[in-house]
Order: structure tokens, then sequence, then C-alpha cells
């Protein structure tokens, strides 16, 4: 059974949404209720720093968050994420659409800027 | 003191590794226009983002999960429909592997488009094409079995975009379904091959982005579909102009 809790806290117009366990197709329920919570945020910061694993329907399931937050105007960062996940970012393409950031201090300049 | 080493993700082995341009082991008896192409997702898609799952229940106690997905990836090219041919890379269906195939782009026709995908990922119980500039469709397919009660659910789950405009205004003129039937006639073929004698397969289709993404409208570039009709087109015109060098050379 897929683990995935999600907690979110406010940075200013800023959501950080910190994911802990797995990302996998079932996981949709509680990072589209995390993503839910944090409505009417301008930027939204994944942080994977807790993540300890994704197969393909993970990867299915950002792009369909990437896809809502593009729908109301919002952008979507990325902060947490160890060599291993940059480069599935990387090979599925998604790191033209979600920014990557080294922490989340420059994540939320960024998007404190965008 | 020993400084503790970073565990390894579970996922590690499962995924390819970035590849900036493809390359492949698998040979075509047509041409190869994937070699140097990038890959390409539903990020990189010009049309609508559609999620479409197709699926079909086989007996769990003759078939667990894990062996149909062995089944599905050694034989994956017998269970396409006729008229298209997949042809596997030589270390078969593995993280990081290419593979080419000829698909008809329009049911029935008898030209043949020759296009390709990467393994992005392959486990025991899954695994996920991304498709080649030039496909078609921008688009991850991931093919998967899990258990369900009494039977093995047997799934393909396709997360694409239409590559360009030119295929997009064919999906609107029925591309859109023949695709769809492709991936039934898949499952049912592949059932058929597991001992279901009359296998049902259920479709669920769902637009997840109306919008269509034009800063990628000059994806026909790359179009395999544009540069085979082109090909087809000029072919008469390419002979004769051998056959005029033939003549008037030496001799």
């Amino acid at each position: 059974m897929t683990q995935t809790t999600v907690d979110v806290t406010r940075n200013g117009t800023t959501a950080i949404l910190r994911i802990h366990g797995e990302i996998t197709g079932s996981s949709e329920p509680p990072i589209m209720a995390a993503y839910a919570e944090a409505d009417g945020a301008k930027s939204i910061v994944l942080d994977f720093s807790q993540l300890d694993y994704m197969n393909s329907g993970g990867i299915g399931l950002l792009v369909t968050l990437l896809v809502r937050a593009q729908r109301a105007g919002q952008h979507l960062l990325a902060v947490g994420l160890s060599e291993h996940y940059r480069q599935i970012l990387a090979l599925t393409r998604l790191d033209e659409a979600i920014a990557i950031h080294d922490d989340e201090p420059s994540a939320l300049a960024a998007a404190a800027s965008a | 003191m020993t400084a503790t080493e970073p565990r390894a993700p579970r996922d590690e082995g499962s995924w390819a590794q970035p590849v900036e341009r493809l390359t492949t082991t698998a040979t075509t008896t047509s041409q190869d226009t994937v070699t140097g192409k990038r890959v390409s997702g539903p990020v990189q898609g010009f049309g609508q983002l559609w999620q479409k799952t197709f699926s079909v229940r086989v007996p769990a106690e003759q078939h667990s999960p894990d062996a149909v997905v062995v089944h599905w990836k050694a034989g994956f090219p017998t269970f396409w429909p006729k008229g298209a041919t997949f042809y596997a890379p030589l270390a078969g269906i593995t993280p990081g592997e290419v593979a080419l195939f000829d698909v008809p782009p329009v049911p029935g026709s008898p030209i043949k488009m020759s296009t390709g995908i990467l393994v992005i990922y392959a486990d025991h119980e899954s695994f996920t094409f991304m498709t080649s500039e030039g496909h078609a469709l921008s688009a991850w397919i991931t093919f998967s079995a899990y258990a369900d009660g009494d039977a093995t659910v047997v799934q393909v789950q396709a997360l694409e975009r239409t590559a360009d405009p030119l295929i997009e205004l064919s999906y609107i003129f029925g591309a859109n379904r023949a695709n769809d039937r492709f991936w039934e006639r898949t499952l049912e073929n592949l059932a058929r091959s597991l001992g279901v004698a009359e296998p049902v397969v259920e479709s669920i289709r769902v637009c997840v982005d109306r919008r269509r993404q034009w800063k990628y409208a000059g994806n026909v570039r790359h179009s395999a579909a544009v540069h085979m009709t082109a090909g087809t087109v000029t072919a008469p015109a390419r002979w004769a102009r051998r056959r005029r060098a033939g003549r008037s050379g030496p001799g």
C-alpha cells in the first residue's frame, strides 16, 4: 500500500507542500488534497527532501498537478531533490516546466519575484 | 567515525538514465527516424492532454500480476494489432532501451509511419514508454498489472498530447478513436494469449487539459507523418531524376 503524506505550510503568497514517503499513481488523494489546501497561493513549492520512492505513475501525477497549477496561473517549483530524482525530472523533461532550486530560500526568493 | 552513505532509492534501478539524444540497438526493415532525436512527453506536446486507461481482467488463479508483466514484455510485439510492427531493442524492454516501430498514420493506410519510444521505467509490475520527437503523440504510456479480487487487471494508461497541429486535426476527425482502438485490440490479443476466450476491455478517457500549447506548434518540423508523406509524394520525381541521371551518365 502506498504511504504518502503531505504537509502544507505558507510563506506569504507561496505554499510549500512537503511530501513524505512515496509518489505513485495511488498518491493522488493526499497530493491533490494538499494542493486544494494551498488554494489561492501564487506559487507552489514542492519539497521532495523526504521522498523515498517514485514510480512512473508518480511522474504522471506530477504532470496532472502541473496542469492544474498552470490553469490556475500558479508557478510550480521544486526543492530537496536528490541527484537521482533530479535525473528523473531531466529524463522526463519535466524540469522544463517545474523550476528546480537547490534549497527552500532560493525557491521562495524566486517565487516572490515571479 | 564512519560517515553514513546516502541510501539508494528503491526505484533507482527501474529508471533510465537521462539521455540528450536517442540511439537504438533495434533493427528496423524501414527507415530509422529516431536516432538523434530527443524524447517528447506530455509537457512538450501541442494538443489537448488526455489521460486514457484501458483495462482487461484475466483470472488471477492462473496469472499473477508479475507473471502477466513478464509475459507482456517477452511477447510485446505479438500483441499489437495487424498492420503495426514493433522492433524490440536487443536487451528487450528494459530501462534506457529504445524500440522502433512502423504504424499506419490512419487505420487501413498502406503507408507506414516509422517512429520510436524510450523505455523510461520498468519494474516487476509495470513498464513505461516515452515517445520520441517525430511521433504523432507526445506521451508516456504505462503498461501494468495488479490484483483485484479473483482477477488480475491488465492495464494500459496513456498520458498524451498530440505532437503538432496537423495530428491534432486528425485527432478531431477520428484518429483519437482509432488510437483508442489500437490499445483495446492490443489488450484483447494479450488476454486471448492468456486463455480468455472473450475479453472485455474497459476504456476510460479523461481530457485533463483542453488547452492547446501553441508554443509547441513547431513540433510539426519533426513529424514522421509529414516526412513520410513528403517522401511518398516526391518518390516518383526522385525516381525519374535518378533514371535520367543514369541514362546521361558514362556508358
